[in-house]
C-alpha cells in the first residue's frame, strides 16, 4: 500500500512539474502528424514549423512575463503590428537609416508597453481592459500610419534575420536561432535573478510582496515595458520573414497565438507561477499543429479551430490545477 | 532604581476616522525581552494602535520613542528600516515560492562582489543554507527548503512568517492574530515557535483574542477600552474572568458575581 502511494506521489510530482504537459502534448502532436504525414518530420519541414514559430514565440515572451504577474495583454499582436509598419515605413518611404528604424520601431513596441504598464501599475486599471484598448489603438494608428500601403523591397538590414545558414538539408533563418537566445535570456531573468524573483512574487501574492518591501508598481511597469521591448523584437523577425511591412499582420493570428503558447506552456492565468521553457514548447505546440494540419490537407479555418480548442483545453486544466485553495 | 527604558514607547496616540475616534491617547511600551500582550473587545482600537505602532498608518497626534529616540513612521517600510517586523495575520506569503525565497523575500541574496552586480544573479544556495540554519536554531521542522509553501500546513505556514520576522526583526516583532486561522495543534507549534523567538532576545508584540494563550504566552498584558489603555496586567496579578471584566467594562460588583459564579463549587 505504501509503494502505491509513493508510485502515485511519484507520478504526481512528475506530472506536476511544469514543462511535463506541454511536453507531452507536444509528442502526442508530432506522432499523430508524422503518421498522417510523410513529410512531416523531414528535415525542411521542420526549420519551417521553427521559422514560423519564430515571431509567436517571441511575443509569447512578454506575455509569459505578463501572465506570471496576474495580468494578461491583448494588444501584443497590434502592438507588433504597428511596430512593424514603423520600422518599414521610415526605412522604406522616409529614408530613415535601416538600423535607426528598426530601432525606432523597436521603441514604438516600447512606447505601447509604457502605456499599458502606466496604465496598470500607476492607475491600477485590470489589464485586460487596459490592453483591450490599447489593442484598438495600435490597430488604428497602424492603418493611419501606413496609409493601408504594404511596404516591400526592404532594405538588407531589415532582412537580416531572414538570411539562411543550412544544417544538413534543412535550411534555418538566423532568426530561429535568435529566438533560442531570446528565450535563454528571459529564462535567465526570470529564474536567476532577484527581478524574476520579484515578478514571482507580485504575481503570487501581490500584497505579501509589498509588505515584504517590494516595489511591486515598479515591477509591475518594468514587465510591461520589458513585454513591449519583446514586441519589437517579434516585430524585427516577423519584418526579416516575410520580406514585407504589412498593415494587416500580427492581427488575430499572432495575438491569440501568444496567449495560448503561454498557457499551454503551463504558464498560470493566476499568475505567480509558469516557465518560458514551458512558453517555447507551447510556440512549437502551436507551430507543429498549424503545420500538421496545412500537410494533411485540413483548411485554413480549422486551424482558427483548432488553437480556439487547444486554448480553452489549456485554461481547463489550468484552472482545475491551480485554481487557488481558500 | 531607576526605571529601565522601553524598547517602544508610545504616548498619547490619536487616531480619527471622520467622527469615530479609534485611538484616543492611547500609551504603551514594551521592555526588552517580553511578550506583551494587547487584548480588547472589538473596536477597541487594537488594531489601531498595532498599525500606528508598524507604521501602516500614521496617528493623529502623540509620539512614538524607539530606544528613547522620537521616531516617525510613514510607512511599514520605515518601521522595517527602524528594526520592527509585522507577522499578520492572513499569511502573508508567496504560495508558489519556496520556503527559502519567501524567507528572503523582498531581501534577496546576490553573489557578492561585481559578478553579483553586473549580473544580478541570485545566490540561491546562500540563502537556502541560512534559512535552513535558521529553520534549525527555531526548531521548526520541514521537509525541505525547496519546497513551495503551498504544499505546507497552515500551521507551518505561519511558521515560516514568524521565521521571516524573527530573522529580520532588529528590535521587535509584533504579530497580529497569528493564530487566527489555525487549528487547535497548529496554534500549539506556533505558540511554542513564539516562546522561542522571545527566549532569543527579540522581545513580541502580540495581538490575541484568545485568552488562555494570552495568559500563557504574556509578560504583561495591555487591555484596551474605547480607544485608550485602560489597565496593564499580568497573569500573575489578575485572572482572566478580571482581565475580561476589565475589558468590557463590567462595573466591581457585577465582577464579584461573575467571580462567584466562576469558582468551582468545592
Amino acid at each position: 500500500m505504501t509503494t502505491t502511494h509513493a508510485a502515485f506521489r511519484v507520478t504526481r510530482r512528475m506530472l506536476g512539474a511544469p514543462t511535463v504537459g506541454p511536453l507531452l502534448a507536444l509528442i502526442l502532436a508530432m506522432a499523430f502528424f508524422s503518421v498522417k504525414s510523410d513529410v512531416f518530420l523531414e528535415g525542411q519541414n521542420l526549420s519551417l514549423v521553427l521559422q514560423q514559430v519564430m515571431v509567436v514565440g517571441v511575443l509569447a515572451i512578454g506575455q509569459t512575463f505578463i501572465i506570471l504577474t496576474a495580468g494578461i495583454d491583448l494588444s501584443c499582436g497590434t502592438v507588433m503590428a504597428f511596430g512593424q509598419i514603423v520600422m518599414t515605413k521610415l526605412a522604406v518611404a522616409q529614408g530613415v537609416d535601416p538600423v535607426l528604424a528598426i530601432a525606432l520601431g523597436i521603441a514604438a513596441c516600447v512606447g505601447f508597453g509604457l502605456l499599458n504598464g502606466l496604465f496598470v501599475a500607476g492607475v491600477r486599471l485590470p489589464a485586460f481592459i487596459v490592453t483591450l484598448g490599447t489593442l484598438n489603438i495600435a490597430f488604428a494608428l497602424t492603418h493611419v500610419y501606413s496609409n493601408d500601403e504594404t511596404y516591400s523591397e526592404l532594405p538588407s538590414q531589415l532582412l537580416f534575420f531572414g538570411r539562411i545558414f543550412t544544417i544538413g538539408n534543412a535550411d534555418i533563418t538566423y532568426g530561429v536561432p535568435a529566438m533560442f537566445v531570446l528565450f535563454g535570456i528571459a529564462w535567465y531573468l526570470l529564474t536567476k535573478t532577484t527581478w524574476g524573483r520579484h515578478v514571482f512574487a507580485v504575481g503570487d501574492n501581490l500584497e505579501a510582496a509589498r509588505l515584504m518591501g517590494i516595489k511591486t508598481r515598479r515591477v509591475l511597469l518594468s514587465v510591461y515595458v520589458f513585454a513591449g521591448l519583446t514586441y519589437g523584437i517579434a516585430a524585427m523577425l516577423l519584418v526579416a520573414r516575410t520580406e514585407l511591412g504589412d498593415p494587416n499582420a500580427g492581427q488575430t493570428t499572432e495575438n491569440l497565438d501568444a496567449i495560448t503558447a503561454v498557457v499551454l506552456g503551463g504558464t498560470s492565468l493566476f499568475g505567480g507561477r509558469g516557465t518560458v521553457i514551458g512558453t517555447l514548447i507551447g510556440a512549437i505546440v502551436i507551430g507543429v499543429f498549424r503545420n500538421g494540419l496545412t500537410l494533411i490537407g485540413v483548411e485554413v479555418v480549422w486551424q482558427y479551430f483548432v488553437t480556439g480548442l487547444l486554448v480553452i483545453l489549456a485554461v481547463s486544466v489550468d484552472q482545475l490545477t491551480h485554481r487557488r485553495r481558500a | 532604581m531607576s526605571k529601565p527604558q522601553p524598547i517602544l514607547e508610545a504616548r498619547g496616540l490619536v487616531k480619527r476616522y471622520g467622527q469615530v475616534v479609534a485611538l484616543d491617547g492611547a500609551d504603551f511600551e514594551l521592555y526588552a525581552n517580553e511578550i506583551v500582550a494587547i487584548i480588547g473587545d472589538n473596536g477597541a482600537g487594537k488594531s489601531t494602535l498595532i498599525k500606528a505602532l508598524s507604521g501602516a498608518l500614521q496617528p493623529d497626534d502623540g509620539e512614538l520613542r524607539l530606544d528613547g529616540e522620537r521616531v516617525r513612521f510613514r510607512s511599514p517600510g520605515d518601521a522595517r528600516k527602524a528594526g520592527i517586523e509585522t507577522v499578520y495575520q492572513d499569511l502573508a506569503v508567496a504560495p508558489s515560492l519556496d520556503i527559502a525565497a519567501n524567507i528572503f523575500l523582498g531581501r534577496e541574496a546576490r553573489f557578492r562582489g561585481p559578478l553579483g552586480l553586473v549580473t544580478r544573479l541570485l545566490d540561491k544556495r546562500r540563502m537556502r543554507r541560512e534559512a535552513t540554519d535558521h529553520f534549525a536554531e527555531l526548531q521548526i521542522g520541514v521537509q525541505s527548503m525547496k519546497e513551495p509553501v503551498e504544499n505546507l500546513s497552515g500551521g507551518q505556514r505561519q511558521g515560516v512568517a514568524v521565521a521571516r520576522a524573527a530573522k529580520w526583526a532588529q528590535r521587535l516583532a509584533i504579530m497580529d492574530e497569528p493564530t487566527a486561522a489555525l487549528g487547535v495543534k497548529e496554534t500549539r507549534q506556533v505558540l511554542d515557535l513564539i516562546q522561542r523567538v522571545r527566549e532569543r532576545g527579540l522581545p513580541v508584540i502580540i495581538i490575541s483574542h484568545d485568552m488562555p494563550h494570552v495568559f500563557e504566552l504574556a509578560d504583561r498584558i495591555l487591555i484596551m477600552r474605547l480607544g485608550k489603555r485602560v489597565a496593564v496586567v499580568t497573569p500573575q496579578t489578575h485572572t482572566m474572568p478580571e482581565a475580561v471584566a476589565i475589558m468590557t467594562g463590567a462595573t466591581k460588583s457585577e465582577l464579584e458575581q461573575a467571580m462567584t459564579k466562576e469558582a468551582p463549587p468545592e
